[in-house]
């Protein structure tokens, strides 16, 4: 399996990221804060008003390195791509692929089936190490209930059905995560269901950073095999929304949703890592935005056994690999698409 | 019957993918069809090897003209590439050397990338082409090749081959041996799942099963 190589994650504002012969230098207020060798980056990614000079975009296209641009919030917002476009073979079976009713159920169906069963695994360990026997029996609930939507799956005649099964799943989830919060701060990071746009607690403020940088990651990965991540299965059309992008991220959330926990329980991420806003709104502060970013770094280099291939992978080249087997599972040479499922 | 094919210049098969051909047809076809390419310690030699033949080989060998990176094609066979060297005897008699990062070592795919480009120059200036070349660069000996029917006949067969899967909608099935762990295709080739579809069959249909496990 290919290495991952790092990501260059710039959250500061005002950085200036300069070539400097083989290195990448940045420079806040004309002062030199770090230097990084090209060779060490598989990509960089910069948040909100961050220059790059043209120089370093220039060698990062030469190299095939990824440079992205995200807003101060970890939303997408553009990416420098090199010459290489892709395989028109590929996106001509993706786009009749769309086209066929069953095949775009069965990828749906699997697409929701990893993230029901992944998502199912973050409330039985929940559940496992609940200190208290209440917390532990609603998220044993929580985990049947997943359990019965999984099971009803097949019997989902189209899509909408499929889309009902995961509303309603993702409902009871997000109606008891939050009894996997350390008790003394479960109050600050209480979550009421899932909002976004903006998100209305901490929890879901942490979720949806973290979602972002999946988000892009599953979008870059598809990207980088060939397939056009706007053209879904699950998720429908629509301008501006990277649908298959969506698609490939269920299975995925799982990671966001363990992260997310972690920092919380850990005290990595604390109640004044938040802004509150007038009305109602709540965003990831500066401080809180930084550990996130290099808490799932970190999570990125670590490895776990996936299902097909008996090695170890590291879980940020996941989604570049799933991506390679829908690619796969597209042009014929695989039957039908498996999900990545956690053990 | 190969000169009944049709084909158009877009069509014509670079001299490269028959060696690809031989080597892995999935390899052939993921390059010259796919558009893919990524490169390994071995094609990364192998790049700056070719970058090394103007430096590397002597002007003249008594008396003999040398061409460096010389067009090449065969209208008849639909084939188009370029040569490493070519060097043209007194009587005007073409050599082809190609150019091969490794020791030397006896490979049927360079033998018929060879043979190809033989047939190339035989139609080009009308000369027989008999012999020719494999430089190896690791052991820096040149291992003569001689230009048999046996040989010429494995290139119009590779060609017809190669054309038919380079039209066809689908690729090879990966051939997971050794050859793989060389290969630096092989991430986006994936030859292990692809080759055991019994595992991922099995996880597939226990997909809506939550109790099972996917390491079993």
């Amino acid at each position: 399996m290919q290495t991952l190589l790092n990501t260059l994650y710039v959250t500061t504002p005002l950085s200036y990221l300069h070539l400097d012969n083989d290195t990448v230098r940045i420079e806040v207020e004309r002062e030199t804060k770090l230097r990084v060798p090209l060779h060490h980056l598989g990509g960089i990614v910069v948040f909100g008003n961050v220059l790059v000079s043209p120089a370093l975009m220039h060698r990062l296209a030469d190299n095939g390195q990824s440079l992205v641009l995200l807003d101060g919030n970890g939303r997408f917002k553009a990416r420098l791509e090199g010459p290489v476009s892709g395989n028109i073979l590929l996106r001509r079976a993706q786009h009749e692929k769309a086209n066929d009713a069953a095949f775009t159920l069965e990828v749906a169906r699997a697409c929701i089936a990893g993230k029901l069963r992944n998502s199912r695994q973050v409330l039985l360990r929940g559940a496992r190490e609940a200190k208290d026997a209440a917390d532990a029996s609603v998220l044993s609930r929580g985990a049947d209930d997943l359990a019965a939507a999984l099971r009803a799956l097949p019997g989902a005649a189209d899509l909408d059905v499929v889309r009902g099964v995961e509303g309603e799943a993702a409902r009871q989830y997000f109606g008891c995560i939050n009894f996997i919060v350390r008790t003394d701060v479960r109050e600050d990071f209480s979550l009421d269901g899932r909002t976004r746009r903006p998100p209305r607690d901490r929890m879901n403020a942490l979720l949806s950073f973290l979602y972002a940088m999946l988000m892009n990651d599953c979008r870059s990965a598809l990207e980088s095999v060939g397939l056009d991540p706007q053209l879904g299965f699950l998720h429908a059309v629509r301008p501006g929304r990277a649908a298959l992008a969506l698609d490939l991220m269920e299975e995925f959330r799982h990671q966001a949703d363990r992260l997310a926990l972690t920092l919380v329980n850990r005290g990595q991420v604390q109640a004044g890592d938040f802004t509150l806003h007038e009305g109602g709104g709540v965003t990831l502060a500066e401080q809180g935005r930084k550990t996130v970013v290099v808490a799932w770094q970190e999570r990125k280099q670590e490895t776990l056994s996936h299902p097909l291939l008996e090695q170890p992978v590291a879980l940020g080249l996941l989604p570049q690999l799933q991506a390679r087997f829908l690619a796969r599972t597209l042009r014929g040479d695989m039957e039908s698409y498996l999900p990545f499922l956690l053990r | 019957m190969l000169s009944s094919m049709t084909w158009n210049a877009d069509d014509a098969i670079p001299l490269s993918a028959l060696n690809h051909w031989t080597y892995c047809p999935r390899r052939c076809c993921l390059i010259h069809l796919e558009g893919e390419f990524t490169n390994n310690i071995h094609t990364a030699r192998g790049v700056a090897e070719h970058d090394r033949v103007d430096v590397i080989h002597p002007e003249t060998v008594s008396g003999r003209k040398i061409e460096t990176a010389l067009p090449v094609w065969c209208e008849r066979l639909g084939l188009v590439g370029k040569c490493d060297v070519v060097e043209f005897l007194v009587d005007g008699t073409p050599y082809p050397v190609e150019y091969k990062h490794g020791a030397r070592k006896k490979w049927v795919n360079d033998d018929i990338q060879l043979a190809a480009q033989a047939l190339c120059l035989e139609e080009m200036t009308g000369k027989a082409v008999p012999l020719g070349a494999i430089y190896h660069a690791t052991s820096r000996r040149r291992r003569e090749v001689a230009i048999t029917l046996e040989l010429r006949q494995a290139v119009e067969t590779c060609v017809v081959e190669v054309r038919t899967a380079l039209s066809a909608p689908t690729l090879p099935p990966p051939v997971n041996d050794q050859r793989c762990k060389e290969c630096s295709l092989i991430d986006l080739c994936q030859p292990a799942p692809l080759a055991g579809q019994g595992k991922r069959r099995r996880l597939v249909a226990h997909l809506f099963e939550p109790e099972f496990e996917p390491g079993n």
